[in-house]
C-alpha cells in the first residue's frame, strides 16, 4: 500500500476566496509562460495596432474634420484614444482562442477534474491577457508618441486613462472567454472573437467624430460602452475631439466607462463560469 | 458495503442519444476494473460521470465513499483522471506541468515541485523534465499525463483508453507503469477497446455496449464464454475444406466456422501451442495442404460476437469523435 498512501489526498481548503486567488494566479502563471514561449503571438498582437496607427494617421489624417479642423496632427491626437481602446478589445480574440484550444486539447477536462476553484481557469486566463494587453499598450503608446501624439494633462490623469483602457480590455476578455467556451474549435473562437468587434469599435467615436453620423447611428455610438472609454481617454489625455453630445455617457465618460466595464465583467464572468462548469470537450 | 467505485442505474442522454442506459458498476477497493467496449459504447461517458465532469440524468454514483452528485468537490480531491487525450500543456515543460497540477491540488509550491521531481524520476522522464512537452513523443506525453493524475496519489484512479494510439512498445511500457501503480493498492477503472489490455491489467472486466453493461466477470470467465483461443486454418485447396473441418472438429471445443471464399476455418480450442502442433501433424498425415495456420486469442469482436451476436460497431455518440479509424472500418465491414 505504499504508492497509494505516501501522499494522502489533500484536505479541504479552509478559505474559498484565498484558494480562488491562489488558483487563478497559478493558471495565470501558466498562461504567461505559454505566451513567453510563443512570442510570435505577442508580436502579431503588436503589429496590427501599430499598422492601424500608421494607416489611419497618414491615410485618413488629412481628410478628417475634428472640431472644425482638418489638421492631420490634430487627427493624430484624436485618433490615439480610439486605437488604444480598439487594441485592448482585440485581446478578446486571444482569450477566446486560448480557452477553446484548452477545451480542444482536453486541458479543460483535466482542470475540471481537479479540486480547484471553479472560476480560476478563466480568471487566470483573463489576468494573463491583461498583462499582455498592458505590454501592448505600452509599446503602442511609445509608437504614438513617435508619430506626434501628446497628452496635455497631469500624469495622474494619463495613468487614469490607461487604467480605464486596461479595465475595458479585461472586461472584454470575459466576453472572449464565453465565446471560447461556446465554440467547437480554436479557429472559430478567433474569428468569432473578432467579427463582432468591428461594428462595436467602428460604430463609435473612435475613428470619426460621432456628431457627423446620421442620428440613429449617432445614438448607438453615443451609448456604445466602447465610446465611453474613448471619450474618457480623450478627456483625460486632453486630446481634441471630445464629443459635445448630451448623451449621459458622453457627459460623464469616466463614470460611464467604469460602470460599463464592471457591468460587463459581472455579467460575462457569471455566464462564462456557468458555462465552464458544464463544459464538455 | 459498496466498493471504491460504485454506480447504479446511471443514465445520460445527449439529445436523442441514450449514451448511458442504466450502467451498474461495483469495483472493490484495491482492484482494477476494465471497461471494455467499442467506440460509442458509453465508456467515456461513464468515466466522465464518475469523475464529476458530467452530471448523469439519473442514477447513483459513489466514489471513494463519497456521493459524486452531492459532493463533487470532495470526489475531485480523491480521484486522479487520465483522459483519452494526453492533457498536458505543450508549451510547458514536463516539470512545469506537474508542478501546476500539484498546486491546483492545493499543494504548496515547494511540495508540488518536490512531488513533480519524484514523479518525473518514477516515470522515466527526468532527462526530459525541462523540455517543453511539445518535443515529447506520444508515449512520453501519455506517461506525463498519467503522472499528472497521480500527483496526490489518489486512492481511486480513472484511465480512459490510456494506450489508444500508442505503438506496441510504448503500450507495453505503459502497462508496466500501470501494473506497478495498482500493486500499490490503488483502485482503478480503466476503459479500453482491447481485450488484450483488459486481460493484462484488470481483475474484472465489464463489457459495455449501447450504454449498458452486458457482461461482467474475470477475463477467464469471459473467455470461457467466448471460447478462449481459436485456431485458424487456411487450406490450399478448396476441396480440402470438408476434410480439414473434420479434423478441427475433433480437436475443437466448439463449432467450426468456415469462410468458404477465403478457404478459412476457425475453431475455438484450449491447449495452446501443443495442440496446434498436433493439428498440423494430423492435417499433414491426411494430406491436407495448408497455406496458413495460427493460434489466435479472442478479440473484442469475438467477445461481442458471442455476447451479442454482432460485431463491435464503431459509433460516434460517446464523445462526438471517432478515435480509432481502424475500429470504424471494422464496423463498416460487418455491415455488408
Amino acid at each position: 500500500m505504499t504508492a497509494a498512501t505516501d501522499a494522502a489526498p489533500v484536505a479541504a481548503p479552509t478559505n474559498a476566496i484565498s484558494q480562488s486567488v491562489r488558483d487563478s494566479l497559478v493558471v495565470a502563471k501558466r498562461n504567461l509562460i505559454r505566451m513567453s514561449r510563443i512570442p510570435e503571438m505577442v508580436i502579431f498582437g503588436l503589429i496590427q495596432p501599430i499598422m492601424f496607427v500608421v494607416l489611419f494617421s497618414y491615410v485618413f489624417g488629412g481628410s478628417m474634420n475634428i472640431g472644425g479642423s482638418t489638421d492631420p496632427d490634430k487627427y493624430r491626437e484624436f485618433l490615439m484614444a480610439g486605437i488604444f481602446a480598439q487594441t485592448v478589445t482585440f485581446a478578446t480574440a486571444g482569450a477566446g482562442a486560448g480557452i477553446a484550444d484548452d477545451m480542444h486539447k482536453g486541458l479543460i477536462d483535466r482542470f475540471r477534474s481537479l479540486p480547484m476553484a471553479r472560476g480560476a481557469v478563466l480568471t487566470g486566463r483573463t489576468l494573463a491577457d491583461l498583462v499582455q494587453t498592458a505590454l501592448t499598450l505600452f509599446v503602442l503608446a511609445v509608437v504614438a508618441l513617435l508619430v506626434g501624439w501628446r497628452t496635455h494633462t497631469s500624469f495622474g490623469e494619463v495613468l487614469a486613462a490607461f487604467g480605464l483602457l486596461l479595465l475595458l480590455g479585461y472586461a472584454f476578455t470575459w466576453i472572449g472567454a464565453l465565446i471560447g467556451l461556446s465554440v467547437r474549435t480554436p479557429e472559430a473562437a478567433t474569428s468569432g472573437g473578432l467579427i463582432w468587434l468591428f461594428p462595436v469599435t467602428f460604430v463609435s467615436n473612435a475613428f470619426v467624430d460621432s456628431s457627423q453620423m446620421t442620428p440613429w447611428l449617432r445614438h448607438i455610438a453615443d451609448w456604445n460602452p466602447f465610446s465611453a472609454t474613448v471619450q474618457a481617454c480623450r478627456e483625460l489625455f486632453g486630446n481634441p475631439g471630445v464629443s459635445p453630445s448630451d448623451a449621459w455617457p458622453m457627459q460623464h465618460p469616466v463614470w460611464a466607462s467604469l460602470i460599463y466595464s464592471v457591468l460587463i465583467v459581472v455579467v460575462f464572468r457569471t455566464l462564462a463560469v456557468r458555462k465552464y462548469r458544464s463544459a464538455t470537450a | 458495503m459498496p466498493g471504491a467505485i460504485y454506480a447504479e442505474g446511471l443514465v445520460k442522454t445527449f439529445g436523442d442519444v441514450r449514451a448511458l442506459d442504466g450502467v451498474d458498476l461495483d469495483v472493490p477497493e484495491g482492484t482494477v476494473l476494465g471497461l471494455l467496449g467499442p467506440n460509442g459504447a458509453g465508456k467515456t461517458t461513464t468515466v466522465r460521470c464518475l469523475t464529476t465532469l458530467l452530471r448523469p440524468d439519473s442514477g447513483t454514483a459513489v466514489v471513494a465513499g463519497i456521493d459524486v452528485l452531492k459532493h463533487p468537490d470532495a470526489v475531485r480531491r480523491s480521484v486522479g483522471l487520465s483522459g483519452q487525450f494526453a492533457a498536458v500543456d505543450e508549451y510547458l515543460t514536463g516539470r512545469e506541468n506537474l508542478q501546476m497540477v500539484g498546486q491546483l491540488y492545493q499543494m504548496k509550491a515547494k511540495a508540488a515541485k518536490a512531488r513533480a521531481d519524484e514523479l518525473l524520476e518514477q516515470f522515466n522522464l527526468a532527462d526530459a523534465a525541462d523540455r517543453t512537452t511539445k518535443t515529447y513523443s506520444g508515449g512520453m506525453r501519455r506517461r506525463l499525463d498519467l503522472a499528472a493524475a497521480l500527483v496526490v496519489s489518489p486512492p481511486v484512479m480513472f484511465m480512459d483508453e490510456p494506450t489508444t494510439g500508442l505503438d506496441p512498445r510504448n503500450r507495453q511500457q505503459l502497462w508496466e507503469v500501470i501494473k506497478q501503480l495498482v500493486s500499490g493498492g490503488t483502485t482503478l477503472l480503466l476503459t479500453t477497446q482491447y481485450l488484450e489490455e483488459a486481460d493484462h491489467l484488470a481483475h474484472d472486466i465489464a463489457v459495455v455496449d449501447h450504454g449498458r453493461v452486458i457482461a461482467r466477470g474475470t477475463s477467464d470467465q469471459l473467455k470461457a464464454r467466448t471460447g478462449g483461443e481459436r485456431v485458424e486454418v487456411v487450406v490450399h485447396e478448396r476441396e480440402h475444406i470438408r476434410a480439414a473441418a473434420e479434423v478441427l472438429q475433433g480437436f475443437g471445443k466448439g463449432d467450426t466456422t468456415i469462410e468458404d471464399h477465403m478457404r478459412k476455418l476457425t475453431v475455438p480450442v484450449t491447449g495452446g501451442a501443443k495442440l496446434l502442433a498436433e493439428i498440423i501433424r494430423e492435417l499433414d498425415s491426411r494430406g491436407i495442404e495448408i497455406d496458413d495456420i495460427g493460434l489466435r486469442r479472442p478479440t473484442l469482436d469475438d467477445v461481442f460476437l458471442s455476447l451479442t451476436g454482432h460485431l463491435a460497431e464503431a459509433k460516434d455518440e460517446d464523445t462526438g469523435e471517432t478515435q480509432d479509424p481502424k475500429n470504424r472500418k471494422r464496423g463498416k465491414e460487418t455491415a455488408k
